[in-house]
């Protein structure tokens, strides 16, 4: 006997070119990734595109408006504030986007195998983020930074992206807990664990891509987070220093001072943050529908 | 408390003239990003006062959309009732204002729906929700409201209501939400009742109960009543009239009588005969419609059940109009004058019966004294133990299907949980094929993970979103090391596609592209691709249509026949369980109540539990089901936190002594092969 192949028209198979499918899909996750690619251009060659020195103080020319030779004013040392903000975003780019990076991602792993495992591993892992959320970031980013000593590569100080990493860890860990505790019981999991797999393949191929969604908000909202957790660290003498380009710093530091006279020096930092953390929410949003085969047809 | 109900009633009723609803050319359509689907086309009836009607289909056929359209509680945004009329009582619907319309709810017509764990609002008591409507719509007092929701409740059979006026949904079984639901619904005098599945929820002896109940209060309080329902068996008791839809149409209507006799569609010929039947001797194979309901925003033109149709002509190209029947009725078929002479009657399937194994051979699966209790409660306050499975043993053989039959919370699932090792038992030993899973070493569980695989119950969530249908059904290939390369791996699955009946280009799609019963065959492939040699089947066709789902059972049993596979076959459906078991458990409240083979267990049951469950499972036979007596069972499920000390169906069970309250009756051979937990028998 055979049984009648219902007939349903072939779906459309997904295209060759993501790049063209994605968008075309995600106008707006399209513009966002122009974006953000402006940026990391601008972070990588921030010697050819900048106009002036980011360090050249001018004293004939302190806190000038915007003009055509300072497309952005200049701040209180006569630095020029556009040519600040193209080196800037090498720092925000390297230390906010690895940091949260690397934070929400751990934190995902964490918040999904304490789901998956349950039970005493579940407790212990929990208990150990209520202690980590119970230290201020900052705080905590302190006594990682004085804990571990400096160690730069490539002009970056690796352990400030771990001092903001650890404390996004557990706020992430606990996001992606909570969905992965409603996927952990899924029909979908238990064929798995019913076919033998590993806990490993479980946790990474049948539950992680169904906690995307959280996952890719909590690492788009941390990034803007981590920029300015970095500013104060920087404040407080512990991040990048005086007199290096960042957009935290310029926001932070003596602009404050001078903010009724000089509104720009922290207008146009203020917008590059912004824009910053607008795209990269954008484009984590776009990704997330992209990623989810439920929204394509 | 009836009578001041009844008093209310006459005191309103208006001539029995005309009837209370007409339908009439009712057009609903939604926008959705794939174009316009057209969910109801040109559908029209009618409902006198006091009526019973019955609107039976499957999803996606109309039907619940008819009754939204109705109560105009459709999605404002995408839905629209592009044509039409609706006229309730002398007023017609679709031109009231959005303030009259609510008056009509309630008022006019009530509505329940299928979900009673998730239609209360949980954190407000069951008082304030049953007087809630009267406060609104008949602007009682606090004092007056509470006076009627006793009556109301009283009246729906809620024992004790002055006491549980007070207390909260979650302190209320499935079947007594359901009933507090149908209060709420009777609470401001309404002339209409629409159910929508108003007892797919619920377990087959409060099935019974319920639509006793809601037949009741029809008759009683001259309340006309439409039922929605997929399920034949339901509604061939109660309606007056029923209504088949599919696909956006009605198929046929007509007299409760006529229809289940004499149907005068190809559709309703197949959807009785697609259903596995307890009155009727059981066939070799399932009878079952091929094919899938069509796609309503890319319909065919002509008629929609053509290209499902075993007597298609040319002419089914063209749409065919309502023709009336020699039954009285009305049948969207061409060949109607054909089906009504008999010269068409619905050919029967062909297939070897399933022949029961030799007794005599090593069992596959031997499951000994097994008991898995579940604690509840935290560390700190000590709660109680739930006793989900207790000391239950029983043998598969090789190539053999056994039933697990019981209501929910019976502990049938957990069983089979155990068995795949993916809860750990609380005593009790299970050994497959010369394994104990007690203790068995890493290597060992892995052989028997291969061995024994699961199809589960829901097709929707039983498959990872993110996995195309080849990742899903390839995994274990690739994990098991079961074939040596890609290519040869993609042609494995493509086998694998093509034996539970799909076409190979489905291995690209996602589980979202695929209907429920081709979700359900992926469910099967992926199983077989470890090549098993027993299957747990989690109720594994209950959450699908009848007609797909006779084609998933008789994919089951051919490939058992084929590959000598074993199955566990766990249901609630005991008429779905005779069709495809060779012996038959039947579970109660964790423990086992009878076990035999198939036809000694259902022609001669022993246990008064495996009686009152055969007497509550209803039979599309409208005869059949007018002229039994009313139903033996009473009661509900007692709590799993204090069990009923001596047997546990000692509560339900019209047999019960002091005897039963005190001793617990032992699982013994009353006849060959036939066991029975009970002193009585």
């Amino acid at each position: 006997m055979t049984i009648a192949a219902p007939a349903v028209p072939t779906p459309r198979i997904r295209e060759p070119n993501w790049f063209l499918d994605f968008c075309r899909q995600q106008p707006l996750g399209a513009v966002s990734f122009v974006i953000i690619c402006c940026m990391m251009f601008a972070g990588i060659f921030s010697r050819l595109v900048a106009p002036y020195d980011p360090l050249d103080i001018d004293f004939a020319s302190i806190l000038g408006a915007p003009s055509w030779e300072h497309p952005c004013g200049t701040d209180a040392y006569g630095r020029d504030i556009c040519s600040r903000l193209i080196f800037g975003s090498r720092t925000a780019l390297v230390i906010g986007f690895t940091s949260s990076f690397i934070g929400s991602t751990l934190g995902a792993v964490l918040g999904v195998a304490s789901a998956y495992f349950g039970g005493r591993i579940d407790n212990w892992i929990q208990r150990f983020m209520d202690i980590l959320l119970a230290f201020p970031l900052i705080v905590l980013a302190l006594v990682v930074v004085a804990a571990l000593r400096k160690f730069v590569i490539g002009g970056v100080d690796v352990n400030l992206i771990f001092a903001i990493a650890i404390p996004i860890l557990p706020r992430v860990a606990r996001v992606v807990r909570a969905a992965a505790l409603s996927v952990r019981v899924m029909p979908y999991v238990d064929a798995a664990r019913a076919a033998g797999y590993s806990d490993t393949r479980i946790i990474f191929r049948h539950m992680a891509p169904n906690v995307v969604a959280p996952y890719l908000i909590m690492l788009t909202a941390f990034i803007a987070q981590a920029i300015l957790a970095e500013a104060s660290l920087s404040f407080l003498g512990l991040g990048v220093t005086e007199p290096t380009a960042a957009w935290g710093l310029m926001l932070s530091g003596n602009a404050a001072d001078f903010y009724r006279e000089a509104p720009w020096m922290i207008l146009f930092p203020g917008a590059a943050i912004s824009l910053a953390v607008f795209a990269f929410n954008l484009f984590g949003d776009s990704l997330r529908d992209y990623l989810d085969p439920r929204f394509r047809m | 408390m009836v009578e001041s109900v009844l008093k209310a009633k006459t005191r309103n009723a208006a001539p029995d003239t005309e009837p209370l609803l007409v339908v009439d050319n009712l057009h609903t359509q939604f926008n959705t990003s794939r174009g316009i689907v057209r969910a109801v086309e040109g559908v029209s009836f009618t409902v006198k006062r006091g009526e019973v009607l019955a609107i039976v289909g499957e999803s996606g056929s109309g039907k619940s959309v008819t009754a939204l359209s109705i109560m105009r509680l459709l999605p404002r945004q995408s839905a629209r009732i592009s044509e039409g009329r609706i006229i309730f009582d002398g007023r017609s619907l679709l031109d009231l204002s959005d303030e009259q319309m609510r008056e009509i709810r309630g008022r006019g017509i009530a509505m329940i729906f299928q979900e009673p764990m998730t239609s209360l609002n949980p954190i407000l008591t069951i008082g304030l929700q049953i007087t809630e409507p009267l406060k609104i719509h008949l602007g009682m007092s606090d004092e007056q409201a509470r006076a009627r929701a006793v009556e109301l409740m009283g009246l729906v059979g809620i024992p004790d209501p002055e006491g549980r006026l007070d207390q909260y949904p979650h302190q209320f079984s499935g079947g007594m939400r359901q009933r507090v639901m149908i209060a709420i619904g009777l609470a401001c005098n309404p002339k209409l009742i629409i159910a929508d599945e108003p007892t797919t929820a619920l377990d087959v002896t409060i099935q019974a109960q319920i639509l006793e109940l809601m037949k009741d209060l029809s008759r009683k309080l001259n309340i006309a009543l439409i039922i929605i329902t997929h399920n034949l068996g339901v509604v061939a008791r109660y309606a007056d009239r029923v209504i088949v839809m599919y696909a956006a149409r009605v198929a046929e209507q007509g007299s409760a009588d006529a229809v289940f006799h004499k149907p005068r569609h190809p559709y309703s010929m197949g959807l009785l005969r697609s259903v596995p039947r307890l009155d009727r001797p059981r066939g070799a194979k399932l009878e079952t419609i091929e094919g899938l309901p069509p796609n309503l925003a890319l319909a065919p033109p002509g008629c929609r059940f053509a290209p499902r149709c075993p007597y298609k002509i040319a002419m089914c190209e063209q749409e065919p109009p309502l023709f009336p029947t020699d039954t009285g009725g009305f049948s969207r078929c061409h060949r109607h004058a054909e089906i009504a002479a008999g010269k068409i009657t619905w050919a029967a399937a062909e297939g070897k019966a399933v022949n029961t194994v030799a007794t005599s051979v090593e069992p596959l699966l031997s499951v000994r004294n097994l008991s898995k209790h579940f604690s509840v409660g935290g560390r700190l306050h000590k709660g109680g133990v739930v006793r989900a499975v207790e000391d239950v043993s029983f043998d598969i053989l090789p190539g053999e299907t056994l039933g697990l039959v019981g209501e929910s919370g019976c502990g049938k699932t957990t069983v089979g949980r155990l068995i795949l090792h993916l809860e750990k038992p609380t005593s009790g030993s299970i050994r497959l094929a010369g394994i104990d899973l007690a203790n068995a070493t890493a290597a060992d569980l892995k052989t028997m993970r291969r061995k024994v695989q699961v199809i589960f119950q829901d097709p929707y969530s039983s498959l990872n979103p993110r996995m195309t249908v080849g990742q899903i059904i390839g995994e274990p290939l690739h994990v098991y090391d079961i074939v040596p390369d890609r290519t040869k791996a993609t042609a494995r699955i493509a086998e694998l596609l093509e034996q539970v009946g799909l076409r190979r280009e489905m291995a690209e799609r996602y589980p979202h592209q695929l209907s429920g019963g081709q979700r359900q065959r992926v469910g099967i492939a992926r199983a077989l691709a470890m090549e098993p040699s027993f299957i747990v089947c989690d109720e594994a066709v209950s959450a699908l249509d009848v007609s797909i789902q006779g084609q998933i059972i008789n994919l089951l049993e051919e490939l058992q026949r084929k590959y000598g596979l074993a199955y566990l076959f766990i249901a609630h459906d005991l008429a779905v369980v005779r069709h495809i078991s060779m012996r038959v458990v039947v579970m109660y409240f964790g423990r086992i109540m009878e076990v035999a083979d198939r036809d000694t267990l259902y022609r001669e049951p022993l246990h008064p539990y495996t009686k009152v469950l055969l007497d509550a499972a209803p039979v599309p036979d409208p005869t059949i089901e007018k002229g039994r007596e009313p139903r033996l069972i009473k009661g509900e499920l007692p709590s799993h936190l204090a069990p009923p000390a001596g047997c546990v169906f000692n509560t339900r069970c019209p047999m019960a002594t002091q005897e039963c309250r005190e001793v617990v009756p032992p699982l013994e051979q009353k006849k060959s092969g036939h066991y029975a937990a009970c002193i009585k028998v």
